[in-house]
């Protein structure tokens, strides 16, 4: 049922600012679109460069290192399985996409994370921005990201960011604010500076949690790039979206279990970073 | 006698008001308030009101109270770890809550080292970079860090724990490295916050016992809070009473147990003040080892060392005392060839009665540092009390 007023025209506004973004700033986002794809293009080539069972023997070797045998043993399984299902391909692109959506997130996270902790104002106003960013509909972003960034992966990359970026923030700031306020004390006691204190006892202090953070981040990556191929990012996630299209579920599964195989390497890797303290 | 010693910090006029209109509580106070009524008028909490006391150079001073009483923050004012809402507190011609921000850390690296309730280590670096932490934030090179570091582990008896982390040591060897930490960085004022409040008895005593002969060795001015009357008494050169933000009393432990300020020190040391009752008998030990009068200089010296005491009583054949000789003039009369220890001996002892009350005792420990000798009616020697003893004798009683 409609109310007597007239209706307010939110969509427009936020239409109207995103298109004057767009012209006024097509420089910058020219410029942003041209280095990122360079970077994606540069990772991707690399990676597709090396043969696949080098690479397999690569992450087997690093899991092996961070964590454990049975995990190295779990992560050469599934790596052959995409290997063999022929979607070794989109899984590279896919896993460059979550490096670099991650790497992005993470180098705005973190300064804008510390700044949280230290300031109280500042995270007054940022908490709100976060709870936006993280519940709003992730297909949401892909929206502006076109007029921004046009179709393809670049525009995958920013809306990826964007929706990965708040566990990052959340749980850096977490973490510096859960160091014991006894340390701060004799840190304080022994006259240590702003910076000594944040380098010497917080940040070091935080580090497990603000890994837990980034642990998150690369899962939320993970599963936006895979959305992300609505606006054409190539990876695992055209697959299952070509499969969707041509109604064929089994082609469909073999992409989501590739996407499955993906995302628990990555996790228990990070999980292992952060626990081992490596 | 520690008034002519040179004040190291002057704390005047202290005030503390936690709260959003900290001004407001002070208003309240010089009105007459008390703590709670103000807390109902204003909603200011009055941690601390109108504190005057020195900290002398070179003394072991405590603050004591029970929770509440605002020790905890009185000892944070002192290097501003809280800000302090009126008062002066004056170290070395520095008047610290007017310093600016620079200043005051330079302030706080020159002047002030802390031990804290919960050792505070940093739980990423072995003990070694504990305990060099405040030279690291001060600038110094990292070889003599290290080495000022490594001094300060072997003077708390840590060494071979260097590379070891905080959490691969027991309670009281983590305060150990509190200590290090507080002794390497060679400030003028070590700040002791609580500091073996966490420990066990046995561990805790241990401790105090190291932290009074390191500071009869140090002589560093030290600030110690406790809420441990026990404690209070065992370590402190002087007390410092705290009730409800309000200083009670100042004076040595002797001054406190006997001259009790008012019915609140009277009810704290209660317990403790059973000295009416106790009798010069509680705090007797038996004597080690005696000299008899027929014995030569050499004997006595012998007997002194083998008990490692530094006087020995002197008995005739009847166990009757006839005197007192000390090291020093028994070791002068062997070079000078005296063969009878009673050529020495001095009569410049104390000696009571079984029954005679604990807190006589006191007044004769203060011009006399020998044991106090007891004896009974026919003059023979029955035991020695010594200072410690008394002390410990009525804080015991304090405990039941």
């Amino acid at each position: 049922m409609a109310i007597d007023i007239p209706r307010i025209p939110l969509g427009d506004w936020i239409e109207g600012g995103l298109n004057w973004l767009t012209s006024e700033y097509s420089v910058v986002t020219r410029g942003i679109s041209r280095v990122t794809e360079t970077g994606i293009n540069f990772l991707n080539d690399g990676l597709m460069w090396l043969p696949p069972w080098s690479l397999l023997a690569i992450i087997t070797a690093l899991c092996w290192w961070v964590a454990n045998t049975r995990l190295a043993v779990g992560a050469a399984i599934g790596m052959a399985l995409i290997w063999n299902l022929g979607l070794w391909d989109p899984m590279i692109q896919t896993l460059t996409l979550v490096v670099i959506a991650t790497v992005v997130a993470v180098v705005i996270a973190l300064p804008v994370g510390i700044a949280a902790a230290l300031s109280e104002r500042l995270y007054k106003a940022i908490m709100p921005v976060l709870d936006f960013m993280q519940t709003m509909p992730a297909f949401v972003y892909l929206i502006p990201a076109i007029p921004f960034f046009g179709i393809g992966s670049v525009s995958a990359i920013f809306a990826t960011v964007i929706f990965s970026m708040p566990p990052a923030i959340r749980f850096t700031t977490l973490g510096i604010r859960q160091v014991p306020v006894e340390l701060i004390e004799a840190a304080d006691a022994y006259g240590a500076t702003r910076g000594q204190k944040l380098v010497k006892v917080q940040l070091p202090m935080s580090l497990s949690t603000v890994m837990a953070g980034i642990n998150q981040t690369i899962m939320l990556a993970l599963s936006m790039v895979v959305i992300a191929a609505m606006i054409g990012a190539d990876g695992l996630g055209s697959e299952v979206w070509r499969a969707i299209q041509r109604l064929r579920p089994g082609d469909g599964f073999e992409a989501g279990i590739a996407v499955v195989i993906l995302a628990m390497i990555l996790d228990r890797v990070t999980q292992s970073l952060r626990k081992s303290g490596k | 006698m520690s008034d002519n010693r040179n004040v190291k910090i002057r704390v005047r006029s202290l005030s503390k008001v936690f709260g959003s209109q900290p001004k407001k509580g002070l208003e309240l106070r010089d009105q007459g308030l008390k703590r709670p009524e103000i807390l109902d008028k204003s909603g200011q909490t009055l941690g601390l009101s109108n504190i005057d006391f020195d900290v002398h150079e070179g003394e072991l001073l405590v603050i004591m109270g029970l929770s509440g009483s605002g020790k905890s923050t009185l000892i944070r004012c002192l290097n501003r770890l809280i800000e302090p809402t009126e008062g002066e507190i004056v170290i070395d011609g520095e008047n610290i809550p007017s310093l600016k921000e620079k200043e005051l850390l330079e302030c706080r690296r020159r002047h002030f080292s802390m031990v804290f309730q919960n050792f505070a280590l940093f739980p990423n670096r072995t003990v070694r970079q504990n305990a060099e932490f405040g030279l690291e934030v001060r600038g110094v090179a990292p070889d003599e860090r290290r080495d000022a570091a490594q001094k300060s582990l072997t003077q708390v008896g840590l060494e071979g724990w260097e590379d070891a982390y905080p959490n691969q040591l027991s309670g009281g060897m983590q305060q150990r490295v509190g200590l290090a930490r507080a002794l390497a960085n060679d400030a003028t004022v070590l700040l002791m916050d609580e500091a073996f409040s966490a420990l066990d008895p046995l561990i805790r005593g241990d401790m105090q016992q190291e932290l009074l002969a390191l500071q009869h060795r140090m002589q560093k001015t030290t600030v110690f809070i406790t809420h441990d009357l026990d404690e209070a008494l065992t370590i402190g050169d002087r007390i410092v009473l705290l009730k409800d933000g309000e200083v009670v009393q100042i004076g040595t432990p002797e001054e406190i147990l006997t001259k009790p300020a008012d019915d609140y020190v009277r009810r704290f040391i209660e317990g403790v003040d059973k000295s009416r009752i106790l009798t010069a008998e509680s705090a007797m030990r038996k004597v080690r080892s005696t000299a008899r009068h027929t014995d030569g200089p050499r004997t006595a010296l012998r007997k002194m060392r083998e008990y490692s005491i530094d006087s020995i009583y002197i008995l005739d054949q009847e166990r009757r005392l006839i005197g007192l000789v000390d090291a020093d003039s028994a070791s002068q009369a062997y070079e000078q060839g005296k063969d009878k220890v009673t050529d020495v001996m001095t009569q410049e002892f104390r000696t009571v009665k079984r029954d005679e009350p604990l807190h006589n005792l006191f007044a004769m420990f203060h011009d006399n540092h020998f044991p106090i000798a007891v004896v009974d009616d026919d003059h023979v020697l029955q035991g020695v009390v010594v200072k410690g003893a008394v002390l410990d004798e009525l804080a015991q009683a304090g405990e039941q």
